[in-house]
């Protein structure tokens, strides 16, 4: 309800009942048309979601192609962007010349590679080799014929925790041996109950139960809700199943937090110290638990090895949508910030680890400490823990079965709403229905 | 002088109406147009912009509605009136529109009424009054999706300033979210926060129009506040109350900001679609998921059919019983 929409009469009752799902559609495009101007500038535009940590990626990019002057609109959270990039590559216009994917959706966009330029066609061959294989076939149709996205950040996978809490309770704060207590899932579950006997700490073992979901089934499984063929498997993968059971096992012995991720009580549970570890991929460092914790909790948080050794969650791509008109240039600007310098950068502003091999290897990565985390090896870490990774299979419809159907089930039955089964069964329901 | 004035032949007689004959019946005829059409020049460019932006979008999602149309691979098949059927046997439509209806009543009602007494107060001599009438504004000129995130914050389940209020005085904490009332209440508190003063402006401005001399009359005949707010002012400012219907309908049935921040920018409204408004579904069906451009084209005019359909009542109803009060 708007103040506009409040004044126009009756007359116009038709436009607003009907034209709500067509509202957004004309809302903001890019005016990236005509834009061989003086001197034959081009004119880029990028679209990313959340925070790629481009800034300084894209002044060198500029400073070393001085023909090219590049636009960064930066789209808010993926949920905001995704909506409206469908809408964009839709109408054919208002897609910006390189746009980012998450690795969650990409699929539905390899299935659907006419909206997207061949990169292979715009010489990307020659990169294959710096890419870890499953980040780059990822990104490649069946065929093997068509590349639409080139990789950026990946995620790896640590255990972040809470040192005065440790403390508090009664375990070891060392990072080394804090690893050695939680080397297996069941081993992190028993160190939670012995910090919860202790009663010393007034906080729970973990923030919810769902966060045990993409950790423990990308670890254990080579595909998640889908097969290979993007045929739903969710109710049959018996490790979703057990991961469910297990988080929720845990919030049953009264180990989690109940927090809903996310939310405004997630937020605030950093804050007031509700709980003591949260499994976190790089990305969540710097760019979450940093913030929402704020600067009061700054060096009571460290950073230990994953439970079962490795993982990823999350990493997202760079791709130029077909409906481009400089798609050399946006090529050469996806190609550079997907190289070890724009890789280096990001990571340095944005705590976005570097899927290239190269910018993995580098110093300016590797030899990375946090001083937020204690001063934590952050780059050691999270370099460990993609060492040994399996890709795991996704599908083109992951991120909107976990986030929309599968999260939101998992947290009712945590709170008490639903109970496990009527939960697991309404969120199968429903992902099937999605499906369908 | 006066001869001279009289000698000098009157113009029109003396001229014949040979000289300039055209051109005055051009002008004349040019008059007669202006008069007669330049009105709908004056409009048009409102209806010029309303077919290009309202009425074609309009034709066009009936167009749309007709077809299993996939948004992100652009291919469509002409299904004819199969969405529709689909959604009147979909349970989440059904869930969807109780939901909106549900946080329509339990918003619109209140906010009316209440709307209504702060008028009335304000109407009344009083210290500052510009001051109060424009404050009651204030809540309407900020930004719904601040409201939106401020009031998720208010009507958090753990950490929330409405549970630590309830909790201060021995009440459980309300789960604000997984009840389906609550979180209806809580969203239609936001909405009332955003409209009440809104509507109350509008009522202060009919209530101005009312001559003074008749409450003076009333009073005189001993009629009491009340009775006079009930017996003048209620039937005076009676087409500005069914506006002020009409136009909450509208906006109520179409509530999708509210909620959507409310549930912390999710789309499904909960975990079982607790206040998930037919707004909240469109947008589901045609941007998120399977991107069911056709679906939300069909669901879209349902939710039309419904506004005015209810509209028409409310107005029908309102009409009657305010008539009735006038007897």
């Amino acid at each position: 309800m708007s103040v506009i929409r409040r004044r126009l009469r009756t007359v116009a009752v038709a436009a607003l009942a009907a034209g709500v799902a067509l509202g957004s559609t004309a809302c903001s495009k890019s005016d990236n048309e005509g834009s061989t101007g003086e001197g034959g500038q081009v004119k880029l535009v990028l679209q990313t979601f959340s925070n790629f940590g481009y800034d300084q990626a894209i002044k060198d990019f500029e400073a070393a192609n001085p023909n090219i002057k590049v636009e960064h609109q930066k789209m808010g959270e993926l949920r905001d962007f995704q909506p409206k990039l469908v809408q964009w590559l839709a109408a054919g216009s208002g897609a910006g010349d390189v746009v980012g994917l998450e690795e969650g959706v990409l699929l539905g966009y390899v299935q659907n590679h006419d909206k997207f330029a061949n990169l292979l066609d715009l010489g990307a061959s020659d990169l294959k080799s710096g890419f870890p294989e499953w980040k780059w076939n990822n990104a490649l149709t069946p065929d093997g014929k068509k590349l639409i996205g080139l990789g950026t950040d990946v995620g790896g996978l640590a255990m972040c925790y809470r040192k005065d809490l440790f403390q508090q309770a009664g375990l070891p704060t060392d990072r080394t041996e804090v690893s050695k207590r939680m080397s297996t899932w069941q081993d992190y579950i028993a160190l939670g109950k012995e910090f919860k006997a202790s009663g010393k700490a007034k906080a729970a073992w973990l923030d919810s139960a769902t966060s045990l979901m993409q950790p423990h089934v990308m670890q254990n499984s080579e595909t998640f809700f889908f097969d290979k063929d993007n045929k739903f498997i969710g109710e049959t993968n018996p490790i979703v199943k057990q991961t469910w059971d297990m988080g929720l096992q845990m919030a049953a012995d009264g180990l989690t937090a109940k927090a809903q991720r996310w939310s405004a009580d997630w937020d605030a549970a950093f804050k007031n110290s509700a709980f003591a570890t949260i499994p976190c991929p790089s990305w969540m460092t710097e760019g979450v638990i940093a913030p929402k914790s704020g600067p009061a909790n700054s060096g009571k948080w460290d950073i230990a090895n994953i439970p079962g050794g490795g993982g990823n969650w999350g990493g997202s791509y760079l791709a130029v949508p077909a409906q481009t008109k400089h798609p050399k240039e946006a090529y050469l600007l996806a190609k550079y910030l997907t190289s070890k310098e724009g890789h280096l950068a990001a990571f340095k502003e944005a705590g976005a680890m570097p899927s290239d091999i190269a910018g993995i290897e580098d110093p300016a990565f590797k030899d990375k400490k946090s001083e937020y985390f204690s001063g934590a090896p952050t780059g050691q870490i999270f370099g460990d823990s993609v060492k040994n990774m399996k890709p795991v299979f996704l599908g083109a419809k992951h991120q909107q079965i976990w986030e929309t159907v599968v999260e939101p089930q998992m947290q009712a039955a945590e709170r008490g709403q639903v109970s496990s089964d009527a939960g697991w069964k309404k969120a199968m329901d429903e992902a099937k229905k999605l499906t369908s | 002088m006066s001869s001279a004035v009289g000698a000098a032949p009157p113009r029109h007689a003396a001229t014949p109406p040979t000289p300039e004959p055209t051109h005055r019946r051009r002008s004349y005829r040019l008059g007669r147009w202006d008069i007669k059409y330049s009105p709908y020049l004056y409009v048009a460019p409102f209806f010029i912009l309303f077919g290009v932006f309202g009425l074609f979008p309009v034709l066009y999602t009936v167009y749309v509605s007709l077809f299993e149309y996939d948004l992100l691979s652009g291919t469509k098949e002409y299904v004819g009136l199969e969405n529709y059927r689909v959604l009147l046997d979909d349970a989440q439509f059904w869930n969807a529109a109780y939901n909106t209806f549900g946080m329509f009543v339990l918003s619109t009602v209140p906010q009316l009424v209440v709307a209504l007494m702060i008028a009335n107060l304000l109407n009344r001599q009083m210290r500052a009054r510009t001051l109060f009438r424009m404050g009651i504004l204030i809540p309407n000129i900020t930004s719904v999706a601040a409201v939106g995130i401020i009031f998720a914050l208010i009507f958090a389940d753990r950490y929330g300033l409405v549970n630590w209020l309830l909790g201060t005085v021995g009440i459980d904490p309300v789960a604000w979210r997984d009840n389906r009332y609550a979180s209806w209440f809580a969203i239609a508190f936001m909405v009332d926060w955003r409209w009440t003063g809104y509507n109350a402006l509008i009522y202060l401005g009919a209530m101005q129009a009312i001559p003074r001399d008749l409450y003076e009359s009333a009073s005189l005949d001993g009629a009491s506040t009340w009775r006079q707010f009930w017996k003048i002012t209620v039937p005076l400012i009676r087409p500005t109350i069914l506006f002020t219907i009409i136009i909450s309908t509208i906006g109520g049935l179409q509530i999708f900001t509210e909620p959507l921040m409310y549930g912390f920018g999710l789309i499904r409204g909960g975990a079982s679609n607790e206040f998930q408004t037919l707004a909240m579904y469109i947008y589901e069906r045609t941007f998120t998921g399977n991107f069911e451009y056709g679906s939300g084209a069909a669901m879209s005019w349902l939710l039309f059919l419904m506004i005015v359909v209810f509209a028409l009542i409310n107005f029908a109803m309102v009409r009657r019983s305010v008539k009735g009060e006038q007897k």
